[in-house]
């Protein structure tokens, strides 16, 4: 019967998460907003600034350096620069838990790695061919030191969470549940693998099952526990905030970053153009109603109703 | 008036205020100002509240009518609740409806934003100050009002806020108690912008209830649609003034200097805040002398709203905004000029650089400069020779957000007072991690009631205390004349009178004005002492 939870959690998490980039991606073109430092100004980020710096900038191409904006990212991503400057505290919890998710990702794509290789008739062990032993070793590693780091991470997010006065004010319910979610999971996880599956040859076999739809070998209490604690996590995750990395791509590339000029016949000249036919509904007195933004926007002087 | 720190709840209390300001509560300011005691914001007497609410923290920039009958106030709750709902969606807010989304749906609440706001720590870390505590309140009732399960959940995801007309009332001031500086957006790791939220929130009640400062909206924008400017400059006024401004250059300087406006198919049509033409009129003064030098062939317009850059629709409405700056475009249109140079307003530059470059479309769409990089030319490659000496005295920089955070422009201004002041100051921090002068997103502009003196000790608090730490103690101690240049109409408003309020001019030396009073005053082609040392 798990198995059907865990098909159940991994279609309701592609489905949240494509919803969420459907709701994202869909939005209409908007009216700039950006925010300097831009990383890929290229000679100007370090001190923030942009081409609008330039005498007749319209007239000279771009300077554009996307490895610095990739760089950027990856600081980001990987070392949470932002945290790290802004805000230290949170950043000693917050970056071992972000490692320790990343490395528990890693773990379940060489779980899967093992289980196709496991499919295909090699062997993943310890006394394994050369891929077998990376595998399965690799797997050791990114398992137990990203259960371990999130733990760490999602209790030190806790602590700081209920500790922090100023803090508790903003937190709900569902902010401390969410960590504490975390922390059994990985409690239950840790337990089930020190005690049943130390090299994680259980597991794996249950995802070739989940990966050939083929029945479930018997498998120990404690880790059906954990297997019913993950897939809920995994169909948790994506419903609430805590999908925020889906978010931040926008964040920074649609809006924080957004600097492209609008040229004469562009893509974005088009389709504001088609944006600026859509009827608008305010109700305040300076505003006539059920008319397109581009009649109502050219309205100045007597024509407009004030109080 | 307890210490109880106030929680997002008590928003929707029916108590006489949310917050007080205590004079005891805020930080100290550095030398030579640590025993200043600041008197405490004065109360305003019922009788010129006439029915406005001022429930928030006791001070009034906004005119929120207290409903008389609980029909009114279930409608002011209603009309509320169908703007957040116009909010949300893509054909009353396309202009916007992106990054607002992005910032309500994401924020992890690590207050991290808390710690970069000046308002916030300033204040004595006021909770409602706290840039979390309005974009909260608001978030929490969207999730409760307008999801299908907030009602149901609203315990557990902590969307209890109850929306009475106490919480409209109170978050409509709520969102005239920031600048809009966006110092919190850049320290947020996620990159959500309390900033746009507020924004979006005054948005609402502009566009949706008619609710919105004087200032901004009645004598602003509307004013200025209708008369040519917010300052009530009309076109025959204005010939007045270009007489007199002409006068002026010759009496300063011996230059016999006409001013050109609407000259057809000029290389450039510069675009000045009409509050210069009042308030600081050397500094046109300042960009006709250095146009003129350097042989540019310039114009000025004196059509209606052409001579003022000024576009409060950037801090409050999107349908003025979108009305002025296509007014501005217009006329750059209709003088079929090569390009559009906005002067030394921080605001003005966003609206028609910025944000306009999505509005000024297909056959308006003209090429728009900032003047620091059109000056930056001419200083840099000396096609208007300066000495340095001329401005040897301490100089300190102040960075308009708008300018810096808002649109990157941060060395041109830098290469150029480098370049003409041998005693330049950096202040700390600068560029684009500056602090707002306090004044911004049209504060600076509001003068009634108590507000100013919210602004010179809450909002302008930060400024104040960086400006006096640009200088060193022997430069404060000697009473040397000191220049803060504030390139940015709004800014210098501020600036003038925190400089005025803390008597900073008598007891430190401390000047103030824009950038090309500085380049003019260092002109070997023009008579010496441009720059006049009268606090004014």
């Amino acid at each position: 019967m798990i198995i059907f939870l865990t098909y159940f959690s991994l279609l309701i998490a592609f489905v949240a998460i494509v919803a969420k980039v459907f709701k994202y991606i869909t939005t209409p073109e908007h009216l700039r907003w950006e925010l300097y430092p831009v990383p890929h100004e290229k000679g100007r980020s370090k001190y923030g600034g942009s081409y609008f710096e330039e005498l007749d900038w319209w007239s000279k191409p771009r300077r554009t350096d996307m490895f610095n904006e990739l760089k950027e990212m990856a600081e980001e991503i990987f070392l949470l620069k932002g945290v790290y400057r802004n805000n230290k505290r949170v950043w000693k919890s917050s970056f071992p838990f972000h490692i320790g998710m990343y490395l528990s990702i890693g773990w379940l794509v060489l779980l899967l790695i093992g289980a196709v290789l496991e499919g295909n008739g090699i062997a993943v062990s310890s006394s394994a061919g050369v891929i077998g032993r990376v595998i399965y070793f690799a797997t050791l590693i990114f398992g137990y030191s990203g259960l371990i780091l999130t733990g760490i991470g999602a209790f030190g997010l806790f602590l700081w969470r209920i500790s922090n006065s100023e803090q508790r004010i903003y937190n709900a319910p569902a902010d401390y549940i969410n960590l504490i979610l975390f922390d059994i999971v990985i409690l239950i996880s840790l337990i089930s693998h020190f005690t049943v599956d130390s090299g994680f040859s259980i597991i794996r076999g249950y995802v070739h099952s989940l990966l050939t739809f083929s029945t479930v070998k018997s498998i120990p209490g404690i880790m059906e526990l954990e297997i019913v604690l993950i897939s809920l996590l995994i169909m948790y995750i994506p419903l609430g905030r805590m999908s925020h990395f889906v978010a931040k791509y926008f964040l920074y590339h649609s809006v924080r970053w957004n600097d492209e000029p609008n040229e004469r016949g562009s893509k974005i000249e088009k389709s504001l153009m088609k944006l600026l036919q859509s009827k608008v509904g305010w109700s305040a007195p300076h505003i006539q109603t059920e008319k397109p933004w581009i009649e109502l926007v050219k309205e100045t002087g007597d024509e407009q109703k004030t109080d | 008036m307890s210490k109880r720190p106030t929680k997002l709840k008590d928003i929707s209390k029916n108590t006489e205020r949310l917050h007080t300001i205590l004079s005891g509560d805020l930080p100290p300011l550095p030398y030579p100002y640590e025993d200043w005691e600041d008197k405490p914001i004065s109360e305003i007497p019922e009788s010129k509240r006439k029915g406005k609410d001022i429930s928030l923290d006791g001070v009034m920039n906004l005119s929120v009518p207290i409903p008389k009958t609980e029909g009114e106030k279930a409608e002011m709750v209603a009309k509320f609740l169908s703007g957040l709902r116009k909010l949300l969606t893509q054909e009353n807010n396309w202009t916007f409806l992106e990054p607002f989304l992005l910032s309500l749906d994401n924020c992890v609440k690590c207050n991290t934003c808390s710690e970069a706001c000046p308002i916030f720590e300033m204040s004595g870390r006021a909770e409602i100050y706290r840039p979390l505590f309005r974009s909260d309140i608001l978030r929490r009732i969207i999730k409760k009002y307008l999801s299908p399960t907030g009602k149901l959940t609203a315990k557990f995801t902590g969307a209890d806020i109850d929306l009475n007309w106490e919480t409209v009332a109170r978050l409509a001031q709520l969102s005239y108690r920031c600048t809009l500086c966006r110092r919190c957006a850049q320290a947020c790791p996620m990159g959500v912008d309390n900033g746009l939220i507020t924004r979006e929130i005054r948005k609402l009640f502009s566009q949706e209830l008619g609710i919105a400062p004087a200032e901004l909206h009645k004598e602003g924008t509307v004013k200025q649609l209708s008369t040519g400017s917010s300052t009530g400059i009309s076109p025959v006024a204005l010939m007045d003034l270009f007489e007199f401004m002409e006068e002026d250059i010759t009496d300063r300087t011996g230059m016999n200097i006409k001013i050109p406006f609407d000259k057809p198919n000029a290389d450039i049509l510069l675009l000045h805040n009409a509050g210069e033409f009042l308030s600081w009129p050397e500094n046109i003064e300042a960009f006709a002398i250095i146009f003129e030098m350097a042989g540019i062939n310039w114009t000025l317009s004196s059509e209606l709203v052409g001579y003022d850059s000024v576009n409060y629709g950037l801090f409050y409405d999107d349908i003025q905004l979108a009305r002025v700056t296509l007014k501005h475009a217009e006329i750059a249109k209709k003088l079929g000029v090569k390009k559009v140079v906005i002067g030394e307003c921080g605001h003005a530059h966003k609206a028609i650089m910025a944000i306009g470059d999505r509005i000024w479309l297909d056959g308006v769409n003209i090429p728009r400069e900032s003047c620091f990089a059109t000056l930056e030319d001419l200083i840099l490659n000396e096609r208007i020779m300066i000495d340095p000496e001329r401005n040897n005295f301490p100089v300190t920089l102040h960075d308009p957000c708008n300018i810096t955070r808002s649109m990157g422009i941060i060395q041109p201004q830098r290469n150029i007072i480098k370049k003409i002041c041998p005693q330049f100051r950096e202040m700390t921090p600068h560029g684009v991690n500056n602090y707002c002068c306090g004044g911004g997103s049209g504060f600076a502009i509001m003068q009634s009631n108590n507000f100013p003196d919210w602004r010179y000790q809450v909002s302008g608090r930060k400024k104040f205390a960086q400006l006096l730490n640009a200088f060193t103690k022997e430069e404060i101690d000697s009473k040397t004349n000191k220049y803060v240049c504030a390139p940015c109409s709004n800014c210098k408003g501020q600036i003038r009178d925190l400089l005025t309020y803390y008597d900073a001019w008598d007891k430190v030396r401390l000047l103030y004005g824009g950038l090309v009073e500085l380049i003019v005053n260092g002109m070997t082609d023009v008579r010496e002492g441009f720059l006049e040392w009268e606090f004014h």
